[in-house]
């Protein structure tokens, strides 16, 4: 029997059914990382021992009486972000290529308070700064539709970890389309709660007022049953919010929601196909009972701008910690001190880490705080607002989650600017801390060559929110992915 | 343009060793960036207050109660260099 590309809640009751033990759906994902790994370059870590052993410590409790949590025995990946106590944790990093986590980030404890399987860390973007996965330490993830192709980023590695059939569904994080991008590029669902709904604690920090942690897998239903896990206040994360998560997983119609389509998601410079596919899966909505309704972001053409200051602000800030004393690589080579800062950093970051922190330096310099950061945070309020009021005329917004599908690889490399216009359609509903789905809608052939998939490659769409309202976005994503099966298209591998 | 100098004293201030060829490469590379975001600075926000937390929480505070750390080992074992139970630096004087 396969079971890749199930839904969560079928692996549910093959477990509680007894049809299959957690340690036989272990191995079967383990077999199919060792067999697709080496291509895709996925994972960075498979944990196949400790795995194996939390499967069985499932199977135990499956086979005892008592109902089983949601995840119990089901076996996930995740963003190497997440620390994951006793097993390494790198952040796609050289400066923490031995780092073996003393500690679990919140999401993982809940997730072993279900008695999930984690069964390896995946690939991303160096400290999560890219959006093709090229800028990782351990080579780029390759795009399990299009090997020459990136998966997107910086969550990459979870997406395509997913797209493959490697395993049921991957934690992932976003700080501006870290979620969204690479699920569209890779065809699966993906979630960026609002922010402040899942908690930061131990997931390693690009920029804190901007971080979500959420979640890549088949379905929409599947992310509103790991919603309801990973969710909620945490005292050891103090940006969380104090609401309660308890989505509702019941499909509907779409009578009486009201659509936003905004005019500057659909503008040139887009791919067209791109567009097109995404207006059409618009117009399925409308058959559902939707109203749609054209609205205007203005400010949306400022939202990279904002995040390119204010993103390597907080990374500037963040990545100071890494100084080669309590953990983390140390230079072999330093006389002082500040030699071993000095050289521990310049040997340990990659080039884009070293760019972001010195940009953000500049920003946040004597003489330069009003005239970028400060002034970044006020157009940030702008954008803010902006959203706010649209969200009085409409319950949800749609648009592309991507400007194209998956270029090929080397693109991103030299491009200083490359994440930043990537990733300008999901920017600034991050900077305004608003939840979103990325979901597949359709295939389109690439503009730049050939591609080995016959449909073309995935076209993703988003469904945003105001903050606190996953809710009505689920229900739309659920309501469309009830009456299409792009999200059931897989690629060949 | 960024001067060279600047991304020298940005490097100093970074705690990032930079080679000469590096100075060069990110003095193009940061200049592109901050040519990038330089658009905003047509942006009128009189009157505008700046984001302080995205979700409108302000001073969030716990209650002052030490937690027994059990993983003290796990941590310190993290270290490149320790001496007695001790992180092991440079000299500083």
């Amino acid at each position: 029997m396969n079971f890749e590309h199930l839904e969560l809640s079928e692996l549910r009751k093959l477990l509680d059914t007894k049809q299959v033990t957690s340690v036989q759906l272990t191995e079967y994902f383990l077999a199919r990382i060792e067999k697709l790994n080496p291509e895709l370059n996925a994972f960075i870590t498979v944990c196949r021992d400790e795995a194996l052993a939390e499967a069985r410590v499932a199977d135990d409790y499956i086979n005892s009486p008592g109902d089983n949590p949601f995840l119990c025995g089901i076996p996930f990946a995740a963003k190497d972000l997440f620390n994951t106590k006793g097993v390494r944790t790198t952040a796609s990093s050289k400066i923490l290529d031995n780092y073996i986590s003393p500690y679990d980030s919140t999401v993982i404890a809940k997730l072993r308070e279900q008695k999930a399987v984690l069964i390896g860390k995946t690939n991303l973007d160096q400290f999560a700064h890219g959006s093709s996965t090229e800028t990782s330490f351990y080579g780029a993830t390759k795009n399990p539709w299009d090997v020459l192709r990136i998966p997107g980023g910086s969550s990459g590695g979870s997406a395509a970890a997913v797209a493959a059939g490697m395993v049921p569904w991957a934690l992932g994080t976003e700080t501006g389309g870290s979620i969204r991008q690479p699920s569209s590029l890779c065809g699966v669902s993906g979630w960026k709660p609002t922010y402040g709904r899942v908690s930061r604690y131990g997931v390693i920090a690009m920029a804190s007022s901007l971080d979500s942690p959420g979640a890549h897998a088949g379905s929409v239903a599947d992310l509103i049953n790991l919603a309801n896990v990973i969710s909620g206040q945490d005292p050891k994360d103090s940006t969380t919010g104090d609401k309660i998560a308890d989505f509702r997983l019941q499909i509907a119609d779409l009578k009486g929601i009201r659509v936003g389509v905004p005019r500057q998601y659909f503008v040139e410079g887009m791919q067209e196909e791109v567009k097109q596919r995404v207006l059409e899966a618009t117009k399925e909505l409308a058959r559902l009972g939707a109203e749609l309704v054209e609205v205007d972001l203005p400010h949306t053409k400022y939202g990279s701008l904002v995040y390119a200051i204010v993103a390597p602000a907080e990374i500037a800030s963040n990545l100071s910690r890494y100084d080669g004393i309590r953990y983390g690589h140390v230079t072999g080579d330093a006389k002082s001190l500040l030699e071993v800062y000095e050289k521990s950093r310049a040997e340990g970051f990659g080039d884009e880490a070293k760019r972001r922190i010195m940009t953000g330096t500049y920003v946040l310099s004597a003489g330069y705080y009003d005239a970028y950061y400060k002034r970044a945070q006020k157009v940030r309020r702008l954008i803010i607002d902006e959203f706010a009021e649209v969200f009085k005329q409409v319950d949800v917004l749609v648009a592309p989650s991507s400007p194209n599908v998956a270029v090929k690889l080397g693109k991103a490399a030299d491009d200083p600017l490359f994440s930043y216009i990537a990733d300008q359609l999901n920017i600034p509903s991050s900077l305004a801390g608003l939840p979103a789905l990325s979901i597949p809608c359709g295939f389109v052939r690439p503009q730049d060559g050939e591609t080995p998939s016959m449909d073309g490659l995935p076209v993703g769409m988003q469904i945003i929110g105001p903050q606190w309202g996953e809710q009505k976005v689920f229900d739309v994503g659920l309501a469309y992915q009830a009456n299409t099966d792009w999200h059931k298209k897989y690629p060949n591998l | 343009m960024l001067t060279k100098e600047e991304v020298v004293k940005l490097a100093t201030l970074a705690r990032i060793e930079l080679t000469e060829t590096e100075v060069e490469k990110f003095q193009r590379e940061l200049s592109t960036v901050l040519d990038y975001v330089e658009e905003l600075q047509q942006v009128n926000i009189d009157g505008v207050e700046e984001v302080s937390q995205v979700t409108g929480l302000v001073n969030v505070q716990r209650s002052d109660v030490a937690v027994l750390a059990s993983n003290v080992d796990a941590i310190k074992g993290q270290a490149p260099e320790l001496k007695d139970g001790y992180y092991k630096v440079k000299a500083i004087l």
